[in-house]
Protein backbone atom coordinates (compact mmCIF):
# COMPACT_ATOMS: atom_id res chain seq x y z
CA UNK A 1 0.00 0.00 0.00
CA UNK A 2 1.21 3.48 -0.80
CA UNK A 3 1.87 5.95 1.98
CA UNK A 4 -1.13 7.32 3.86
CA UNK A 5 -1.79 11.06 3.96
CA UNK A 6 -3.11 12.17 7.28
CA UNK A 7 -2.47 14.96 9.76
CA UNK A 8 -0.39 15.74 12.79
CA UNK A 9 -1.96 17.12 15.96
CA UNK A 10 -1.06 20.64 14.80
CA UNK A 11 -3.06 20.24 11.58
CA UNK A 12 -0.17 19.84 9.13
CA UNK A 13 -0.19 17.03 6.59
CA UNK A 14 2.02 14.06 7.21
CA UNK A 15 2.73 10.96 5.11
CA UNK A 16 2.87 7.75 7.05
CA UNK A 17 3.37 4.15 6.04
CA UNK A 18 0.54 1.75 6.87
CA UNK A 19 2.75 0.23 9.54
CA UNK A 20 3.34 3.63 11.13
CA UNK A 21 -0.40 4.36 11.19
CA UNK A 22 -1.12 1.03 12.87
CA UNK A 23 1.66 1.58 15.39
CA UNK A 24 0.30 5.01 16.27
CA UNK A 25 -3.25 3.70 16.67
CA UNK A 26 -2.04 1.02 19.06
CA UNK A 27 0.26 3.40 20.92
CA UNK A 28 -2.40 6.10 21.31
CA UNK A 29 -4.91 3.66 22.71
CA UNK A 30 -2.28 2.18 25.02
CA UNK A 31 -1.41 5.62 26.37
CA UNK A 32 -5.03 6.27 27.34
CA UNK A 33 -5.38 2.80 28.82
CA UNK A 34 -2.28 3.24 30.97
CA UNK A 35 -3.30 6.64 32.29
CA UNK A 36 -6.97 5.90 32.88
CA UNK A 37 -6.55 2.21 33.83
CA UNK A 38 -9.12 1.36 31.17
CA UNK A 39 -9.22 -1.20 28.35
CA UNK A 40 -7.44 -0.65 25.04
CA UNK A 41 -9.38 -0.68 21.79
CA UNK A 42 -10.33 -4.06 20.36
CA UNK A 43 -8.61 -5.38 17.19
CA UNK A 44 -11.70 -4.86 15.03
CA UNK A 45 -11.97 -1.28 16.29
CA UNK A 46 -8.34 -0.63 15.39
CA UNK A 47 -9.03 -2.17 11.97
CA UNK A 48 -11.92 0.28 11.44
CA UNK A 49 -9.71 3.22 12.37
CA UNK A 50 -6.93 2.00 10.08
CA UNK A 51 -9.32 1.55 7.15
CA UNK A 52 -10.69 5.02 7.79
CA UNK A 53 -7.27 6.69 7.79
CA UNK A 54 -6.07 4.64 4.82
CA UNK A 55 -9.02 5.67 2.68
CA UNK A 56 -8.12 8.40 0.21
CA UNK A 57 -11.51 10.12 0.51
CA UNK A 58 -11.48 13.61 1.91
CA UNK A 59 -14.73 13.21 3.77
CA UNK A 60 -15.72 10.36 6.08
CA UNK A 61 -19.07 9.70 7.69
CA UNK A 62 -21.08 7.35 9.83
CA UNK A 63 -23.04 4.52 8.30
CA UNK A 64 -26.65 5.29 7.44
CA UNK A 65 -28.80 4.71 10.48
CA UNK A 66 -25.98 5.60 12.90
CA UNK A 67 -26.49 9.35 12.78
CA UNK A 68 -26.04 11.14 16.09
CA UNK A 69 -27.10 14.54 17.37
CA UNK A 70 -25.08 17.70 17.76
CA UNK A 71 -25.13 19.83 20.89
CA UNK A 72 -23.32 23.15 20.89
CA UNK A 73 -21.10 25.06 23.23
CA UNK A 74 -19.73 28.55 22.85
CA UNK A 75 -23.17 29.80 21.78
CA UNK A 76 -23.45 31.97 18.70
CA UNK A 77 -19.94 33.38 19.16
CA UNK A 78 -18.79 31.25 16.23
CA UNK A 79 -20.60 33.55 13.83
CA UNK A 80 -20.52 37.07 15.25
CA UNK A 81 -17.48 37.09 17.48
CA UNK A 82 -13.83 37.46 16.61
CA UNK A 83 -10.83 35.14 16.51
CA UNK A 84 -10.77 34.99 20.32
CA UNK A 85 -13.88 32.80 20.13
CA UNK A 86 -12.97 31.24 16.76
CA UNK A 87 -15.58 33.57 15.35
CA UNK A 88 -15.87 34.72 11.76
CA UNK A 89 -16.98 38.27 12.54
CA UNK A 90 -20.36 38.31 10.80
CA UNK A 91 -22.62 41.32 11.49
CA UNK A 92 -25.36 39.17 13.03
CA UNK A 93 -27.37 39.56 16.20
CA UNK A 94 -27.56 36.58 18.52
CA UNK A 95 -31.12 35.88 17.43
CA UNK A 96 -30.13 35.95 13.76
CA UNK A 97 -27.13 33.73 14.43
CA UNK A 98 -29.24 31.27 16.43
CA UNK A 99 -31.75 30.90 13.62
CA UNK A 100 -28.92 30.51 11.12
CA UNK A 101 -27.53 27.62 13.13
CA UNK A 102 -30.97 25.98 13.20
CA UNK A 103 -32.02 26.56 9.62
CA UNK A 104 -28.87 26.73 7.54
CA UNK A 105 -26.47 24.56 9.51
CA UNK A 106 -28.97 22.02 10.86
CA UNK A 107 -27.80 22.07 14.46
CA UNK A 108 -29.80 19.99 16.93
CA UNK A 109 -29.37 22.31 19.91
CA UNK A 110 -28.06 25.83 20.24
CA UNK A 111 -27.10 28.26 22.95
CA UNK A 112 -27.49 31.83 23.86
CA UNK A 113 -24.42 32.97 25.78
CA UNK A 114 -22.57 36.14 26.67
CA UNK A 115 -19.79 37.21 24.30
CA UNK A 116 -17.56 37.05 27.38
CA UNK A 117 -18.67 33.48 27.91
CA UNK A 118 -18.28 33.07 31.68
CA UNK A 119 -20.81 33.10 34.51
CA UNK A 120 -19.26 36.05 36.37
CA UNK A 121 -19.61 38.65 33.57
CA UNK A 122 -23.06 37.31 32.64
CA UNK A 123 -24.56 38.18 36.02
CA UNK A 124 -24.72 41.98 35.68
CA UNK A 125 -26.51 41.71 32.33
CA UNK A 126 -28.79 38.81 33.21
CA UNK A 127 -31.94 40.63 32.16
CA UNK A 128 -30.52 41.16 28.68
CA UNK A 129 -29.55 37.50 28.52
CA UNK A 130 -33.02 36.44 29.62
CA UNK A 131 -34.60 38.60 26.93
CA UNK A 132 -32.45 37.07 24.22
CA UNK A 133 -33.30 33.57 25.42
CA UNK A 134 -36.99 34.45 25.36
CA UNK A 135 -36.72 35.84 21.85
CA UNK A 136 -35.24 32.66 20.40
CA UNK A 137 -37.60 30.43 22.38
CA UNK A 138 -40.45 31.96 20.42
CA UNK A 139 -38.91 31.70 16.97
CA UNK A 140 -37.00 28.42 16.93
CA UNK A 141 -37.75 24.74 17.37
CA UNK A 142 -34.46 23.23 18.54
CA UNK A 143 -33.72 23.13 22.29
CA UNK A 144 -32.46 26.47 23.58
CA UNK A 145 -29.65 26.31 26.08
CA UNK A 146 -28.05 29.10 28.02
CA UNK A 147 -24.32 28.48 28.24
CA UNK A 148 -21.38 29.79 30.20
CA UNK A 149 -18.11 28.66 31.70
CA UNK A 150 -17.93 28.46 35.51
CA UNK A 151 -14.36 29.80 35.08
CA UNK A 152 -13.31 29.89 38.74
CA UNK A 153 -10.17 31.70 37.64
CA UNK A 154 -12.14 34.95 37.38
CA UNK A 155 -12.81 34.83 41.12
CA UNK A 156 -9.12 35.01 41.96
CA UNK A 157 -6.94 38.12 42.00
CA UNK A 158 -6.42 40.23 39.92
CA UNK A 159 -9.85 39.61 38.33
CA UNK A 160 -11.64 38.71 41.54
CA UNK A 161 -11.42 39.21 45.29
CA UNK A 162 -9.75 35.97 46.42
CA UNK A 163 -6.01 35.30 46.65
CA UNK A 164 -4.79 33.35 43.65
CA UNK A 165 -3.68 29.75 44.29
CA UNK A 166 -1.40 30.01 41.24
CA UNK A 167 0.53 32.68 43.17
CA UNK A 168 0.36 30.93 46.55
CA UNK A 169 1.35 27.40 45.56
CA UNK A 170 4.82 28.26 44.15
CA UNK A 171 5.54 29.93 47.52
CA UNK A 172 4.63 26.75 49.34
CA UNK A 173 1.53 28.36 50.87
CA UNK A 174 -0.59 25.28 50.35
CA UNK A 175 -3.00 25.83 53.24
CA UNK A 176 -3.63 29.40 52.10
CA UNK A 177 -4.19 28.23 48.49
CA UNK A 178 -6.68 25.62 49.65
CA UNK A 179 -8.52 28.18 51.79
CA UNK A 180 -8.73 30.57 48.83
CA UNK A 181 -10.13 27.79 46.61
CA UNK A 182 -12.72 26.81 49.20
CA UNK A 183 -13.93 30.38 49.59
CA UNK A 184 -13.94 31.16 45.87
CA UNK A 185 -15.82 28.02 44.91
CA UNK A 186 -18.67 28.92 47.26
CA UNK A 187 -19.13 32.26 45.52
CA UNK A 188 -18.85 30.61 42.09
CA UNK A 189 -21.44 28.02 43.13
CA UNK A 190 -23.84 30.75 44.24
CA UNK A 191 -23.39 32.53 40.91
CA UNK A 192 -23.96 29.32 38.94
CA UNK A 193 -27.17 28.64 40.87
CA UNK A 194 -28.40 32.21 40.54
CA UNK A 195 -27.90 32.34 36.76
CA UNK A 196 -29.36 28.86 36.31
CA UNK A 197 -32.50 29.88 38.18
CA UNK A 198 -32.83 32.99 36.03
CA UNK A 199 -32.78 30.91 32.88
CA UNK A 200 -35.29 28.42 34.23
CA UNK A 201 -37.59 31.35 35.03
CA UNK A 202 -37.82 32.35 31.38
CA UNK A 203 -38.34 28.81 30.11
CA UNK A 204 -34.95 27.89 28.67
CA UNK A 205 -34.70 24.25 27.72
CA UNK A 206 -31.29 23.65 29.17
CA UNK A 207 -28.18 25.01 30.82
CA UNK A 208 -24.65 24.21 29.69
CA UNK A 209 -21.78 24.43 32.16
CA UNK A 210 -18.92 24.60 29.69
CA UNK A 211 -15.18 23.96 30.12
CA UNK A 212 -15.91 22.65 33.59
CA UNK A 213 -12.86 22.19 35.82
CA UNK A 214 -10.73 24.55 33.74
CA UNK A 215 -9.39 25.85 37.06
CA UNK A 216 -9.22 22.41 38.61
CA UNK A 217 -10.98 20.51 41.33
CA UNK A 218 -12.47 23.55 43.09
CA UNK A 219 -14.32 24.54 39.95
CA UNK A 220 -15.44 20.96 39.37
CA UNK A 221 -16.91 20.79 42.86
CA UNK A 222 -18.76 24.10 42.47
CA UNK A 223 -20.20 22.85 39.19
CA UNK A 224 -21.25 19.44 40.50
CA UNK A 225 -23.07 21.11 43.35
CA UNK A 226 -24.76 23.45 40.87
CA UNK A 227 -25.78 20.45 38.74
CA UNK A 228 -27.28 18.87 41.82
CA UNK A 229 -29.21 22.04 42.62
CA UNK A 230 -30.41 22.47 39.02
CA UNK A 231 -31.52 18.86 38.74
CA UNK A 232 -33.57 19.13 41.95
CA UNK A 233 -34.98 22.62 41.59
CA UNK A 234 -35.49 23.34 37.89
CA UNK A 235 -36.84 21.69 34.75
CA UNK A 236 -33.71 22.48 32.80
CA UNK A 237 -31.70 19.83 31.02
CA UNK A 238 -28.20 20.10 32.46
CA UNK A 239 -25.21 19.61 30.19
CA UNK A 240 -21.69 19.50 31.59
CA UNK A 241 -18.82 19.90 29.17
CA UNK A 242 -15.34 19.47 30.55
CA UNK A 243 -12.23 21.56 29.96
CA UNK A 244 -9.56 18.88 29.98
CA UNK A 245 -9.10 15.16 30.19
CA UNK A 246 -7.79 15.13 33.76
CA UNK A 247 -9.01 17.27 36.64
CA UNK A 248 -6.14 19.34 37.99
CA UNK A 249 -5.71 19.24 41.75
CA UNK A 250 -5.09 22.89 42.64
CA UNK A 251 -6.65 21.99 46.00
CA UNK A 252 -6.05 18.27 45.92
CA UNK A 253 -8.36 17.19 48.72
CA UNK A 254 -11.83 18.16 47.53
CA UNK A 255 -14.31 15.35 47.24
CA UNK A 256 -17.81 14.81 45.88
CA UNK A 257 -19.77 12.03 47.60
CA UNK A 258 -16.55 10.64 48.99
CA UNK A 259 -14.71 10.61 45.66
CA UNK A 260 -11.62 12.75 45.30
CA UNK A 261 -11.97 15.01 42.29
CA UNK A 262 -8.30 15.74 41.62
CA UNK A 263 -6.86 13.38 39.07
CA UNK A 264 -10.20 12.15 37.72
CA UNK A 265 -10.19 10.88 34.14
CA UNK A 266 -13.23 11.15 31.82
CA UNK A 267 -14.97 7.93 32.89
CA UNK A 268 -14.63 8.95 36.54
CA UNK A 269 -15.81 12.51 35.78
CA UNK A 270 -18.85 11.01 34.04
CA UNK A 271 -19.79 9.04 37.15
CA UNK A 272 -19.93 12.07 39.42
CA UNK A 273 -21.78 14.19 36.85
CA UNK A 274 -24.29 11.38 36.52
CA UNK A 275 -24.61 11.12 40.32
CA UNK A 276 -25.17 14.86 40.57
CA UNK A 277 -28.11 14.56 38.18
CA UNK A 278 -26.64 15.83 34.91
CA UNK A 279 -28.48 15.06 31.67
CA UNK A 280 -25.58 15.13 29.20
CA UNK A 281 -21.87 14.68 29.85
CA UNK A 282 -19.28 15.99 27.42
CA UNK A 283 -15.83 14.45 28.02
CA UNK A 284 -12.73 16.12 26.70
CA UNK A 285 -9.56 14.41 25.53
CA UNK A 286 -6.77 16.83 24.74
CA UNK A 287 -4.87 16.66 21.45
CA UNK A 288 -1.09 16.31 21.56
CA UNK A 289 0.10 18.51 18.71
CA UNK A 290 3.39 16.56 18.41
CA UNK A 291 1.62 13.28 17.72
CA UNK A 292 -0.30 12.14 14.64
CA UNK A 293 -4.08 12.29 14.37
CA UNK A 294 -4.29 8.46 14.35
CA UNK A 295 -2.47 8.47 17.69
CA UNK A 296 -4.63 11.24 19.09
CA UNK A 297 -7.92 9.79 17.88
CA UNK A 298 -7.22 6.26 19.10
CA UNK A 299 -6.34 7.75 22.47
CA UNK A 300 -9.46 9.91 22.57
CA UNK A 301 -11.78 7.08 21.60
CA UNK A 302 -10.27 4.81 24.25
CA UNK A 303 -11.16 7.37 26.92
CA UNK A 304 -14.63 8.00 25.47
CA UNK A 305 -15.44 4.29 25.19
CA UNK A 306 -14.75 3.96 28.90
CA UNK A 307 -17.44 6.61 29.45
CA UNK A 308 -20.08 5.29 27.06
CA UNK A 309 -19.68 1.71 28.23
CA UNK A 310 -21.28 2.30 31.63
CA UNK A 311 -23.07 5.63 31.19
CA UNK A 312 -26.74 5.96 32.10
CA UNK A 313 -26.90 9.42 30.55
CA UNK A 314 -26.10 10.56 26.99
CA UNK A 315 -22.42 11.17 26.30
CA UNK A 316 -21.51 13.97 23.88
CA UNK A 317 -17.71 14.06 23.58
CA UNK A 318 -16.16 17.37 22.68
CA UNK A 319 -14.88 17.02 19.12
CA UNK A 320 -13.44 20.31 17.98
CA UNK A 321 -10.30 22.36 17.81
CA UNK A 322 -7.68 20.53 19.87
CA UNK A 323 -10.00 17.96 21.45
CA UNK A 324 -11.48 14.59 20.60
CA UNK A 325 -8.58 13.72 18.30
CA UNK A 326 -9.01 16.85 16.18
CA UNK A 327 -5.85 18.87 15.49
CA UNK A 328 -5.12 21.98 17.49
CA UNK A 329 -5.50 24.50 14.70
CA UNK A 330 -7.77 27.49 14.17
CA UNK A 331 -9.49 25.92 11.15
CA UNK A 332 -9.35 22.16 11.78
CA UNK A 333 -9.02 20.32 8.45
CA UNK A 334 -12.21 18.65 7.34
CA UNK A 335 -10.53 15.37 6.33
CA UNK A 336 -9.73 14.57 9.96
CA UNK A 337 -12.66 16.41 11.56
CA UNK A 338 -15.07 14.12 9.71
CA UNK A 339 -13.01 11.06 10.60
CA UNK A 340 -12.78 11.95 14.28
CA UNK A 341 -16.49 12.76 14.44
CA UNK A 342 -17.63 9.58 12.73
CA UNK A 343 -15.26 7.38 14.72
CA UNK A 344 -16.52 8.83 17.99
CA UNK A 345 -19.99 7.57 17.09
CA UNK A 346 -19.09 4.31 15.36
CA UNK A 347 -16.38 3.10 17.76
CA UNK A 348 -16.70 5.41 20.75
CA UNK A 349 -20.48 4.79 20.89
CA UNK A 350 -21.10 8.48 21.54
CA UNK A 351 -24.73 9.59 21.75
CA UNK A 352 -23.88 12.87 20.13
CA UNK A 353 -21.09 15.35 19.73
CA UNK B 1 -35.45 12.59 24.52
CA UNK B 2 -31.83 12.83 25.61
CA UNK B 3 -32.63 16.11 27.32
CA UNK B 4 -36.03 15.33 28.78
CA UNK B 5 -35.53 11.71 29.79
CA UNK B 6 -31.75 11.18 29.63
CA UNK B 7 -32.19 8.51 26.97
CA UNK B 8 -29.10 7.14 25.24
CA UNK B 9 -29.07 7.55 21.47
CA UNK B 10 -30.45 4.17 20.39
CA UNK B 11 -33.24 4.26 22.96
CA UNK B 12 -34.09 7.84 21.99
CA UNK B 13 -34.33 6.92 18.31
CA UNK B 14 -36.55 3.92 19.07
CA UNK B 15 -38.82 6.07 21.22
CA UNK B 16 -39.24 8.84 18.65
CA UNK B 17 -39.60 6.42 15.75
CA UNK B 18 -42.31 4.63 17.69
CA UNK B 19 -44.18 7.83 18.43
CA UNK B 20 -43.98 8.95 14.81
CA UNK B 21 -44.89 5.55 13.39
CA UNK B 22 -41.71 5.14 11.36
CA UNK B 23 -38.69 2.88 11.46
CA UNK B 24 -35.41 4.03 12.97
CA UNK B 25 -33.88 3.99 9.46
CA UNK B 26 -36.68 6.26 8.25
CA UNK B 27 -36.06 8.57 11.20
CA UNK B 28 -32.54 9.11 9.90
CA UNK B 29 -33.73 9.62 6.30
CA UNK B 30 -34.06 13.29 5.47
CA UNK B 31 -36.33 12.58 2.49
CA UNK B 32 -38.83 10.65 4.60
CA UNK B 33 -38.64 13.07 7.50
CA UNK B 34 -39.09 16.20 5.38
CA UNK B 35 -42.48 14.97 4.21
CA UNK B 36 -43.44 13.57 7.60
CA UNK B 37 -42.59 16.78 9.44
CA UNK B 38 -44.85 18.74 7.08
CA UNK B 39 -47.69 16.23 7.48
CA UNK B 40 -47.40 16.34 11.27
CA UNK B 41 -46.86 20.11 11.18
CA UNK B 42 -43.90 20.01 13.55
CA UNK B 43 -41.64 22.36 11.62
CA UNK B 44 -39.71 22.00 8.38
CA UNK B 45 -36.32 23.30 7.36
CA UNK B 46 -37.48 25.49 4.48
CA UNK B 47 -39.68 28.53 5.00
CA UNK B 48 -43.18 27.30 4.18
CA UNK B 49 -45.97 29.82 4.74
CA UNK B 50 -48.57 28.49 7.14
CA UNK B 51 -46.36 25.74 8.55
CA UNK B 52 -45.91 25.66 12.31
CA UNK B 53 -42.88 27.61 13.36
CA UNK B 54 -40.96 28.23 16.54
CA UNK B 55 -42.96 27.70 19.69
CA UNK B 56 -45.99 26.44 17.71
CA UNK B 57 -43.94 23.55 16.37
CA UNK B 58 -42.36 22.94 19.74
CA UNK B 59 -45.76 22.69 21.41
CA UNK B 60 -46.90 20.16 18.82
CA UNK B 61 -43.68 18.16 19.34
CA UNK B 62 -44.25 18.14 23.11
CA UNK B 63 -47.73 16.64 22.57
CA UNK B 64 -46.61 14.17 19.93
CA UNK B 65 -43.68 12.84 21.93
CA UNK B 66 -45.41 13.15 25.29
CA UNK B 67 -42.57 15.16 26.79
CA UNK B 68 -42.45 18.21 28.98
CA UNK B 69 -40.74 21.17 27.31
CA UNK B 70 -39.97 24.10 29.58
CA UNK B 71 -40.91 26.93 27.23
CA UNK B 72 -44.14 25.19 26.17
CA UNK B 73 -45.15 24.93 29.81
CA UNK B 74 -44.38 28.62 30.23
CA UNK B 75 -46.68 29.42 27.28
CA UNK B 76 -49.47 27.35 28.85
CA UNK B 77 -48.99 29.16 32.16
CA UNK B 78 -49.14 32.53 30.44
CA UNK B 79 -52.37 31.55 28.73
CA UNK B 80 -53.88 29.99 31.83
CA UNK B 81 -54.07 26.56 30.21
Amino acid sequence: MAEIQTRMGDGYTVSMTPEEVREDLVAGSADAARRGKIPVLEPDELDYLFEMFASPTRIWGVERGREAVLSKDGSTNSLYSAQLSSGVGLPLSREQAFRTFERAFGFDTMEIGHTDYSVKPSKPIVVLEQNHVEAVLHTTIIPVFYGFMPNLGLYYQPDGPFPNPSDLLPKGQIAEARAATEEALEVCYNDLVWMTEKMDEVGADGINYDTTASTGDGEFLATLRAVEWAAKNTHLAVEVGMAAECVLGFHGQLEYNGKRLAGMWPHQQMEVVQEAGGHIFGPVVNTNSRKSTPWNLARAITFVKACTKDAKIPIHPNVGMGVGGVPMFEIPPIDVVTRCSAAMVMIGKADGL
Amino acid sequence: MQLSKKMRLDEAKEYVAGKLGVSVMDLCDSTVMRRLREELDIGVITAVAGAAKGLEAKARIADLLDVRINCVERLKNKMGL
